[in-house]
This record gives structure tokens, sequence and C-alpha cells, in this order.
């Protein structure tokens, strides 16, 4: 930012007669430390002055709201004209189960719908599997076929509610159901809107949901942006996700860089397998990332994202409208920062990190119930986190005015640093040959793997602290309700299973799978053939298992 | 004296992704001189026991974060005795609510460490419990 020389100078005065005071200072009294550094061990510096901002160009670098870089927010009129959605993220036990939570969230004041599955139907897995042994409606909402759908979605409008949902190798199938739910209540196509988080790259880097590999796995991607685009043009057709990249230890940086060129890779496929101009999808692309604890780090992130991924847009990929170089996206406070130990001081957690988020400028946020870390959230502590955010939004003033903290010497100085040790992994990756090929030979995973050890390590040294686990943990115990999911929820889903399986034409479904095997095989969008099968109430497995059979499936190489 | 170094497998049984304890605690065990195997993600309890009695390991350490615990655990030390390697102890972690310990214990769970158990007091249970 320019400075006048009048200003410079005072400041380099000013700043080495304090520096002379500080050393002065600490003969006297040394530092309770030698190392002050960020959550992702990023060091930072007692002071920050004009000098550390001096080189950025305000036009190119800062800007205002709503323009090139988009570094203050993409949003000419910042939260005044609406909030972020209130989007809190719930699913578990049946579908019906999971619809009466998400009515329960609609009437509190909850803005957007955001669907946690099991871990079978994440997987692409029957609730009848052997696989899905233990697991059903444990972890969220157990979806076997459209009836299970149609179930979640009863009473919930169609037209207005956008749906976020969590999953990625059988996208397609929640996808389509969605879309088959939707034409069953009489909503266009044209008039659905909702996420997919679609991310196949970050699950081989960091959340281990995958089913085939990389390559089948981003060719399915870009068959549903295709679609999305021709036929669904309010949907966004990828989440790409940096949230699950932190959650597995990466730092901050790796999360904001794996992340981008994670979506760069689907750029490049989009563009190289479809024929598409990249104006016509980049506007529904959307972004998720962690917020961590860390309050300045987390600002920073966000900002710098923005800025970069503008940059990405318009100059690699010469994208004309400025809607692609949006970088729009969802945050969630952070999981792995919460604590079993003393489970109340997660609720000012998860409210220091929603603050982040919002000051970063998030357009939609999934705040953390003080439970989470030891079982499903409670109704009770789901209504504490939802109203975390509208205390947020309509209390502290922080939504007044657009990104408070522009200006700042630590605040742009932090934002610069991480967009720069940001570049340096993207064009590190660039060289390996993209992001398939680095994750091939293993390297975003390590790279993590390495960053989550070395945290272990300064927490067990002390060095980081977690309040009530290596620093003030004391013995008494903190007693919470715990939500448990009954066996029952998997007898009676393997039940309805059954009986969808006996009343359905098994003849029609043999047929969409067969001709689902032929779009596979021969590279046709496989999405009209999703919907036809769910129609049919194929199930998910069935689904999926023409991918496996067709693309082959991926086990985890099991780095460490 | 050439007795071997503790062998222990690492694993996360059924769909949970949730890998980054497993792996920590795979590179401390590594670190702490033990010789250590993980076998990644995604791994049934049939797979489990086969590659723990095929490797020859002292110790399996399971880690399960979605609440499966209850039913894998348990059937991954059944397979185990099934097929005559009821002498590999095997300890737990994940997220595991109190009141499951005493079914997990009476299954023939060794030792349950849960968020936040600090690496050290892993590694020293299993230097006091497990000879080689």
């Amino acid at each position: 930012m320019h400075f006048s020389k009048e200003t410079l100078n005072q400041s380099t005065g000013l700043t080495a007669k304090w520096e002379e005071e500080v050393r002065r200072s600490l003969a006297a009294n040394p530092d309770q430390k030698a190392r002050w550094s960020t959550v992702s061990d990023l060091e930072i510096k007692r002071l920050y002055t004009p000098e550390d901002i001096a080189q950025t160009d305000f036009s190119l670098g800062i800007g205002v709201p709503g323009e090139f870089p988009f570094l203050r927010g993409n949003q000419t009129t910042g939260y005044r004209g609406r909030y972020w959605t209130f989007r809190m993220f719930a699913g578990m036990g049946s579908a019906k189960d999971t619809n009466a939570r998400w009515h329960m969230l609609l009437k509190e004041g909850n803005a957007g719908l955001s669907t946690a599955f099991d871990f079978p139907t994440l997987m692409g897995y029957d609730s009848d599997s052997p696989k899905a042994l233990g697991e059903c409606g444990r972890c969220g909402v157990a979806i076997d076929t459209l009836e299970d759908f149609l179930a979640l979605m009863e009473g919930i409008p169609m037209d207005r509610v956008t749906t976020s949902m969590t999953i990625n190798p059988p996208a397609t199938v929640l996808w389509a159901m969605y879309c088959a739910a939707a034409e069953r209540k009489g909503v266009p196509l044209a008039k659905i809107g909702g996420t997919i988080q679609n991310d196949m790259l970050k699950e081989f880097i960091a959340q281990k949901t995958f089913m085939c590999p990389p390559e089948p796995s981003v060719r399915l991607i870009s068959d549903t942006v295709e679609f999305g685009t021709k036929h669904v043009p309010n949907w966004n057709t990828i989440s790409i996700s940096g949230y699950h990249i932190r959650e597995a230890g990466s730092t901050a940086v790796q999360e904001l860089a794996f992340t981008l060129r994670d979506g760069i890779e689907y750029v490049e496929d989009v563009i190289r397998r479809k024929g598409l101009d990249v104006d016509e999808f980049a506007p529904r692309l959307s972004f998720f990332f962690n917020s961590h604890i860390d309050f300045f780090e987390e600002i920073c992130k966000m900002r710098a994202a923005r800025r970069m991924w503008a940059k990405i847009m318009r100059d690699r990929f010469g994208a004309k409208n400025p809607r692609s170089w949006w970088l729009r996206f969802h945050t969630q406070t952070a999981g792995c920062s919460l604590t079993a130990q003393q489970p109340y001081n997660n609720v000012v957690r998860t409210a220091l990190e929603a603050l982040a988020a919002v000051l970063g400028g998030t357009q939609s946020l999934h705040t953390n119930s003080l439970d989470e870390v030891l079982c499903l959230p409670s109704d009770h502590a789901v209504e504490i986190a939802l109203r975390t955010q509208q205390i947020i939004a309509e209390e502290t003033g922080v939504a007044n005015t657009i990104d408070p903290l522009a200006g700042s010497y630590f605040v742009e100085s932090l934002t610069n640093e991480m967009e720069a040790k940001a570049w340096e992994y993207i064009e590190k990756i660039d060289a390996m040959g993209g992001m398939i090929a680095a994750i091939e030979k293993g390297f975003p995973q390590m790279e993590i793997a390495d960053a989550a050890y070395r945290f272990q390590q300064q927490l067990e040294a002390g060095e980081k602290v977690m309040v009530g686990v290596n620093k003030y943990a004391n013995n008494g115990k903190q007693e919470i309700p715990r939500v448990d999911i009954d066996e029952r929820v998997e007898k009676e889903q393997i039940a309805r299973l059954k009986d969808v399986k006996r009343r359905r034409d098994s003849r029609a479904v043999r047929r969409d799978l067969d001709d689902l095997k032929n779009a596979c095989k021969t590279g046709k969008n496989v999405m009209p053939y999703c919907i036809a099968a769910v129609k049919d109430l194929a199930t998910e497995q069935e689904i999926c298992d023409v991918y496996r059979e067709v693309f082959g499936e991926y086990r985890d190489p099991g780095l460490f | 004296m050439t007795s071997r170094k503790i062998r222990i497998m690492v694993a996360k049984p059924g769909l949970d992704g949730h890998d980054r304890g497993a792996r920590v605690l795979a590179r401390c065990f590594r670190d702490a001189g033990f010789e250590v195997i993980y076998t990644g993600c995604h791994q049934s309890p049939e797979q489990i026991a086969a590659a723990a009695i095929q490797e020859d390991v002292d110790l399996v350490g399971l880690s399960c974060l979605s609440g499966a615990h209850r039913t894998l655990f348990p059937r991954v030390i059944e397979l185990l005795r099934e097929q005559g390697a009821g002498d590999i102890a095997v300890i737990g972690g994940g997220i595991i609510p109190d009141q499951d310990f005493p079914r997990l214990y009476e299954a023939g769970i060794k030792a349950i460490f849960t968020p936040g158990a600090p690496l050290e007091a892993i590694i020293d249970w299993v230097r006091t419990n497990i000879k080689k």
C-alpha cells in the first residue's frame, strides 16, 4: 500500500526506537517462550508496521468488494443485503429421523439444509452389505433408494430451500435422487439449488472416502459439471474442499494450496474432456474451508483464497466473466480443535472460529456442536451452535462493515505471506504434472502427515496448548447427554430395502444398469442414466457396483 | 541378546476414513523403535485378522471414529481366536464412549485410548504389556 515518504520515514525511525525498548525490556523480563507461531507453526512477528505492506499495490492487491481481486469479498454490499447462509450439517439414523431434525432447524432459523450421510451411503454400499456392518445410520443418514430420499425430503420446499449434500464417490447417484425427487414434487430442475461436495481429489489426499481410482473419479465429476451446466443451472456441482485436508492435520497454507490446486485440476479436466468454455461452468464451482482456532491465520487464509482464485481464473484460464473469478465458499468450524475433555469449552472455540469465518467473508457456515467430538449432536447442542451464528450476525456488529480488518499491517502482511507460500506449493504440484500425479507420488498425503505429526509432537512437548487436554486438565468430568443410534435403525433400514427390492420391476433395473454400464464405457455422460436407474428404484450400491466393475477400485496405500 | 523388535499392526476396520490418529500413532510407534505395519483404511475384520497372523505381529491397534467399534473390535478378536491366534493382543482407540468400555474389555480388548491420550502413555503401555 502506498504510504508517503514521510510516513515511512517516521515509521522506520519509531520502529527502530521501539526495537531498542524491546531489547531493554527483554533483558529484564524475558518472553514466556522463544518462538511465537500460529497453530500451523507459521512464525509471527512481535509487531507489524507499514513497511510490511508497503510493497502491496492497492488496486491490484486490495481493491474494493465486488471487484477483482476480490480480496475484500465477492458481494459489493457485503453482509447488508443478506448474511451468510446459516447451514447446519445434519443427518442421523433413518431418513425420517433426519427429516425431523431438518424441520426443527428450519423452524429455528437455519437457512439452508446440509446432509450428513452414514458411512455405507458415503462409500456406495447398501445397508445390507457385509461392509456396512455396524455402521448404518451412525454417522449420518442411511439412504439406499429413492424411497428413502423421498422420506428425507418430506415437507421440504425444494423450490425454495437449497440443500448441500456431503457426498463424494456416489455423488452422481445421490444427485440423481435429488433430481428425481424434485421431479416427483413437480419442481423443474432449473428451479432447484444446492451443492454436492463431489470433490474426489481431497478424498485421496485426506478424507479417504474413495471408490474408483483418481482418473475415472475425476471423469465422473466432469460429467456432473457438464450436466449441471446444461440442465441444473443453479446447482454447485463441486464443493472443492479444504476442510478435510485440514482435519487430517495439514497446515492452513497446505489447506489453501491443495484446495486451489484441486480446483485447477477439475477446471482443466472439464475443459479438456467436455470442451466447455471456462465461463460456462466456472461460476458454479464452489469451495469449502475449515475455520480453525488460530484466529488471524484463518481470516488471512480466506482472504488470500479469494484473491488467488481470481488470479487463477482470470490469468491461468482466461475466464472473462467476473462471476468465474469469484471464490464462493462454505465454512465449517474445526472439528479437530474440539476436545472430549471439558466439552462445554467447545462452545467458546466454535464461537471464535465462526467469528473468524465471518471476518474472512464466508458465504455459508456450519458451527459445530459442543458434543460432536463425543457423539452425534443433540438437539440442544445444535441449537446453541446455530444461536452462535445468529449472535455473531445480529448482536456483535461485525457484519456492519465489509472486511473490517483490511489495511491492518498484520492482516495484510499475513495474507500476502500465506498466498506466497501457497503459490510455491501450486508451482511444485504443477511441476509434478498436476494433482493426480502428485497424489500418485503420495506428495500431499505425506506433507499432511508430516504436519500432523509435528503438531502432535508440539502438543506432547507443551509447545502448543489444548486447554483441558495438555494444560488446565482436571479429572472432574463434565457429563453431557449423549445421543445414541439405536441398533433397530439398521434392522428397519434393511427391512425397507428388502421390501423395495421385492416390489420394484427388476427387469427395468437390470436394463437401466446395463445402459449405465454402456455409458461408463463409451464416455457418455452418466447422469441421465443414473436418474433413470434411481427412478426405477435401483439401489445406491447397484449403481456404484457398475462403477466399480467398469473403473476398478482404489485401495488406500496406507502411507504414514 | 538378539530379541526381535515388538511388531505392531495399526489397522482401521470398517468404512471410517478418519485416519489422522492411526497414522500419527503408526509413526510414533516407529520412532519409539517398534516395527510397524499400517494396513490403510477400509479393512474388514477378516482382512485385519488374516494380515495380523500373516505378519506375525505381537499387537494389533484398532482405530475407529465412526461408532462401529462396538461391532468391529470384538469381531477382530473373535476371528483371531478362531484361527488360533488369540495370543495376539488387541488394543483400540477412537471416539469410544465410556459406557462401551466394559463390553469391549469383556470381548478381549486389552486397552482403550481415547482422544487426548498422550502418545507416551500408549508407548508405555506397549512396553509394559507386550512381550516379544
